[in-house]
């Protein structure tokens, strides 16, 4: 077993291992935290699948953005003094059981299906030509795409400001 | 055994179905909307790993950008829904919110 192997079997522990802590942790803040883990590690794990354009948009919006986003809102909704920082889950069986034979089909399909392979797998660098598709046969989309993220804004700030009452 | 195309199949795999336990069973909505998160991160893994092994071109990872972007939009809007519900109810308990029913 070589060294990348090796590196990738951490990552992915690390990934999952910090997932499972987000769904089963407790402490909200030790699930908010815990997705830190997740991120990175998804980070990682597309820099081992060539894509580094991807793994860098991952660490900035993900791990900048979206994780901040989230331990914002876990501080403004929680009293700092209070003790019980709950993480209520209900229905803890059935939903065992559901994900259980959910998780247990997908593993077989990936296992039994014969998935197209190449020949040949290369690394290249990959931003030029998602450049390229962005400003050509994607132009479209990404025009909406930020459309949307406008409309995003606009609507959490709206959504989030306080009710002034006259 | 090398490292191949179902490994990360599986990553993904697990990943999603975490997302959905959290989904299905938290009644915290700040975990709901972590879940989802993992839900999309998983969804992505796939989107790369089908882009990296089984097609030559890049448009996988153009897929992948766009659910990055779009759980950005969706992370903003959540967490603002998220704290309007806190200023009304001064909880974010999803069961405590239910004004909608009467």
């Amino acid at each position: 077993m070589d060294v990348t192997t090796v590196i990738f079997y951490l990552v992915a522990a690390i990934t999952v291992g910090s997932a499972a802590i987000v769904a089963f942790s407790r402490n909200i803040i030790y699930s908010a935290f815990s997705l830190l883990g997740t991120f990175a590690g998804v980070a990682g794990i597309y820099v081992f699948l060539g894509a580094d354009f991807v793994a860098g948009v991952q660490v900035l919006i993900y791990v900048g953005g979206i994780l901040v986003l989230i331990l914002f809102a876990v501080m403004l909704t929680h009293r700092i003094t209070d003790v019980r920082v709950t993480n209520r889950a209900v229905g803890r069986i059935p939903a065992f059981l559901v994900i259980g034979i959910f998780i247990l089909l997908l593993f077989q399909t990936i296992r039994e299906t014969s998935w197209m392979r190449m020949k040949e797998v290369v690394y290249t660098p990959t931003t030029a030509k998602i450049g390229d598709l962005f400003l050509q046969d994607y132009l479209l989309p990404f025009e909406l795409a930020s459309v949307v993220l406008l409309a995003a804004l606009i609507g959490a700030v709206v959504l989030s400001r306080k009710e002034i009452k006259e | 055994m090398a490292v191949g195309l179902t490994h990360y199949l599986f990553i993904g795999a697990i990943l999603f179905a975490l997302g959905l336990y959290s989904v299905l069973t938290r009644r915290n909505a700040i975990s709901i909307l972590m879940g989802v998160e993992l839900i999309l991160n998983g969804a992505n893994i796939n989107y790369v790993a089908f882009s990296h092994f089984s097609t030559a071109n890049v448009e996988g990872q153009i897929y992948a950008i766009f659910v990055i972007m779009l759980a950005a939009a969706e992370a903003a809007v959540g967490l603002a829904i998220v704290l309007a519900i806190f200023q009304i109810f001064r909880t974010i308990d999803v069961e405590a919110a239910e004004t909608l029913k009467e």
